[in-house]
């Protein structure tokens, strides 16, 4: 019988909910430490991001106005299709150096961290907002909204653990996010958007791109519609770039340098907090003076 | 030619539209590589060619001056941007636009003859242009009538163009074909034909209340219409895609297709418009971009 012609799988990146290739056709090829390729992969252009940008801007308003209970849902969701996939995410990670214990364990953290923030979402407002005591006769309260769309450079190690645990956060807070995953270790993340795009996620919402920071990471901080930057490796050159040229357009910045994601310092309501502002509303009420106003 | 309204009948110049040859002719428009410099110039030309419109029932003289400022000052940041070529309204939006783009050299165009639906009486339709011309109207977009042009009353279609043209007196008429209602190109090529026949100084897409609005394909048997009538009777008229062109990249590709079909003399805000409303902005981040190097975010333009 004739040997039948393999077929294989195009690693793509992920805009609105698309799989388009980079506009560039350009691609470049990671080798793992054995020295084997381990795909073609698109070698994303500052127009891809412009193009994602675009998307995650016009998923914004949908995304953030949904009630915080759909948005648990649909996190609920993303879990659950990760769990069906199992097999090829522990594939994947073998082939991205990592043991077989050790990416059982990753993908248990992963999918459990989803849950995770599956439940903050419509909780975290709560523990974070406040009503304020003023001397006049206002009833003065201030909550957290989300940001805007939100630029990640992804963790370079913790390929899919790492991905995960910066992109969870942002969007259980209703903010739409553009991700340049890991350089070397891109699989996961291109497989993670398939994942994505069959969890009831707005297409927008999430956007994943694969391609060099080193190349990219300026035009995300320069981006005037980039709104916050989540940035996860020690470069001290890189991170005084980015808190220098964010000044244009007051980014919101978080340096994730320090995170062990496979513990449980690798998850907290904080990391929401991180992509949130704080709306402080002063609403005009009765003159109470000589009550003496408690808030 | 002179075209006695009695004796006219069509398809003696009016061709058929070949529409697959128009699709890809259209679509080769926008493979052209344009280089920066030509970019920054193409795109202050996009900006100067457009129509500023709002014709919406919830229209006040607060939001039309607010347009005229827009119109005037597209963005103060960015120094040496042309105007707008004029803001469009309805005729009862004419005098406030007026007054506010006094001196500014900006024109002021109203819609009139029971716009968008062109379901009105015959006098109707004139009081409405006469209204609007004596508020101040430089120009006048008018609609055709669809459903007399589908039941094959082209006599009738003639005469009220040519009746509105006359209520026109110095403004200049434009006149809406309304592409997206009329279901084939033939039927664009020929409605083309009789509005130009009748006396149109623009043939214009659409109202923009109507899907699909402007699209090249639509928008390049149009400009071969007004080519081929131009080679005829020697007569330039103006064309005015509207509706659903929002993004600057599409722009440029309609300026592409204007040189290639035309030439430079219809490059200019007296022979080509956009009628545009949120196409200002895309160009103008655009030109911010180029300026800048940096991406631009919507909310740091003004919304109109």
């Amino acid at each position: 019988m004739e040997k039948r012609l393999e077929v294989l799988k195009t690693y793509k990146i992920y805009i609105g909910g698309q799989f388009p290739r980079t506009e560039s056709g350009r691609y470049y090829i990671p080798n793992n430490a054995s020295g084997k390729k381990l795909a073609n992969v698109c070698l994303s252009s500052r127009k891809d991001l412009r193009e994602a940008v675009v998307a995650a801007r016009g998923a914004f308003g949908g995304w953030s106005s949904r009630s915080a209970f759909n948005r648990s849902q649909i996190l609920y969701r993303m879990a659950e299709m990760l769990e069906g996939r199992r097999a090829q995410f522990l594939e994947e990670l073998v082939l991205q150096d990592s043991s077989r214990i050790k990416a059982e364990k990753e993908l248990d953290l992963a999918i459990d961290r989803i849950i995770y923030y599956a439940g903050w979402c419509d909780k975290f407002q709560q523990v974070f907002s406040a009503v304020n005591p003023v001397a006049s006769s206002h009833f003065n309260f201030s909550v957290p909204e989300p940001t805007g769309v939100v630029g990640i450079i992804a963790p370079q190690g913790d390929s899919l653990l790492g991905l995960i645990s910066v992109i969870a956060p942002v969007i259980a807070g209703g903010c739409t996010c553009v991700v340049l995953a890991s350089e070397t270790k891109p699989l996961c993340a291109v497989t993670f958007s398939e994942v994505l795009n069959s969890s009831d996620l707005p297409g927008g919402v999430i956007n994943i791109l694969t391609g060099k920071p080193s190349e990219l990471t300026s035009w995300f901080v320069d981006h005037m519609d980039v709104n916050a930057m989540v940035y996860c490796e020690k470069d001290a050159v890189v991170q005084k770039m980015i808190r220098e040229r964010s000044a244009a357009n007051l980014k919101r910045i978080s340096f994730y340098d320090q995170v062990d994601w496979q513990t449980e310092a690798g998850q907290s309501p904080y990391f929401i907090m991180d992509t949130q502002e704080i709306k402080t509303t002063w609403h005009p009420i009765e003159n109470i003076a000589g009550a003496g106003a408690g808030y | 030619m002179a075209v006695a309204s009695s004796g006219f009948s069509l398809p003696e110049f009016s061709p058929r539209i070949d529409q697959v040859g128009v699709e890809e002719r259209a679509a080769r428009f926008t493979k052209r590589s344009i280089k920066n410099d030509s970019k920054v110039q193409g795109l202050k030309l996009v900006l100067n060619m457009i129509d500023l419109t709002t014709l919406e029932g919830k229209d006040t003289d607060g939001k039309v001056k607010q347009l005229c400022y827009k119109a005037m000052h597209p963005h103060d940041a960015l120094p040496g941007l042309p105007t707008v070529a004029a803001v469009c309204v309805y005729p009862t939006m004419v005098r406030v636009a007026k007054k506010a783009l006094e001196g500014s050299g900006i024109r002021v165009a109203s819609v009139a003859t029971a716009f968008p639906s062109g379901q009105s009486s015959k006098d109707v339709k004139l009081r409405d242009t006469k209204f609007a011309v004596n508020e101040g109207a430089d120009e006048v977009d008018m609609v055709i009538s669809r459903g007399k042009f589908h039941a094959g009353e082209y006599n009738f279609v003639f005469d009220e163009i040519a009746m509105i043209k006359e209520a026109c007196g110095e403004a200049r008429l434009k006149v809406i074909l309304e592409t997206g209602e009329l279901g084939s190109f033939d039927k664009v090529r020929r409605a083309s034909d009789i509005a130009m026949m009748a006396g149109a100084d623009f043939i214009k897409t659409s109202t923009g209340k109507i899907q699909p609005a402007a699209t090249m394909p639509v928008t390049l048997v149009m400009l071969e219409a007004i080519r081929d009538f131009y080679y005829k009777t020697g007569r330039m008229v103006g064309m005015k895609p509207a509706g659903g062109i929002s993004k600057s990249k599409l722009a440029l590709h309609y300026l592409v297709m204007v040189k290639e079909v035309l030439g430079d003399d219809w490059l200019n805000n007296d022979w080509f418009r956009f009628g545009a409303s949120s196409l200002a902005n895309d160009v103008l981040m655009q030109l911010v971009k180029m300026q800048t190097g940096t991406y631009q975010a919507a909310n740091y333009f003004s919304v109109d």
